[in-house]
């Protein structure tokens, strides 16, 4: 259970849908903003949750995104049903896209989305299976 | 240099002005590969792209730059121009190639 001085929020992301990705990093971002975070820390935070708002539209039908803010830092766990990740050191290597073509001419596909929320976070725990879905926590400390 | 004084400057054609025009800008960056002008756009920079489809507006947001300057002719897509009156983003858009808009934003930083 959350504790008390713990603020949760939760959004769904869509599936194949472009024009709505950022919508949850958006209103996070603004949440934090109002809440006076670091700038450094939301930052880092956009980018992260971006990518993974990016990473469920192209390759996992959509998802969740349940966040949980505290004094101390974010934990931010992203649930997918898609087909799950069948080599995760792979996928961590900057470069390595499993993308189409139709999302390379979106501005996307460079093999940078798992590489940027690693680098954007003081923890990142990946627990996939194939061909029942991902879930991945970030914690980003304040 | 702000938002504004590059609006003045009238060397670019002003799309959208967006709710922050006294802002200053630090410098230009070019790249239109978003996740890497997402990790990698300096914050309150003017981001120089041909990609301007509706996700650009939400990597600028997201990455804080002071503007967009769309370069080589490139307008919003539908969604995105659908998307700019929501947008706080200033966004200009210009016949130059990257390279010279971003020398002409480069000079006046520097004028």
């Amino acid at each position: 259970m959350a504790a008390s001085n713990t603020i949760t929020l939760h959004y769904d992301v869509p599936n194949d849908d472009f024009t709505r990705a950022g919508e949850a990093s958006s209103d996070l971002k603004s949440k934090l903003k109002q809440m006076g975070v670091d700038p450094g820390a939301i930052r880092k935070v956009a980018i992260a949750l971006y990518e993974a708002e990016i990473n469920m539209i192209i390759h996992a039908n959509g998802g969740t995104i349940d966040v949980e803010i505290s004094e101390t830092g974010l934990k931010i766990v992203l649930k997918d049903v898609g087909p799950g990740i069948n080599d995760i050191t792979q996928a961590l290597q900057a470069g390595f896209s499993t993308a189409l073509e139709q999302i390379r001419i979106l501005g996307f596909g460079a093999g940078m989305g798992l590489p940027n929320m690693l680098k954007n976070t003081d923890d990142m725990i990946i627990d996939s299976i194939v061909g029942v879905g991902t879930t991945i926590t970030l914690f980003i400390n304040m | 240099m702000t938002v504004n004084d590059l609006i003045n400057a009238d060397i670019f054609k002003t799309i959208k002005v967006g709710t922050s025009p006294e802002r200053e800008i630090t410098k230009p960056f070019n790249c239109d590969l978003l996740s890497i002008a997402m990790s990698k756009a300096p914050s309150d920079c003017a981001w120089i792209t041909v990609m301007g489809n509706v996700n650009t507006l939400a990597v600028a947001t997201l990455a804080d730059v002071a503007c967009i300057i769309l370069a080589e002719g490139v307008l919003l897509d539908e969604a995105g121009a659908a998307k700019l009156e929501s947008t706080d983003i200033t966004v200009f858009s210009t016949d130059m190639p990257v390279f010279e808009a971003s020398l002409a934003v480069n000079n006046l930083l520097n004028a």
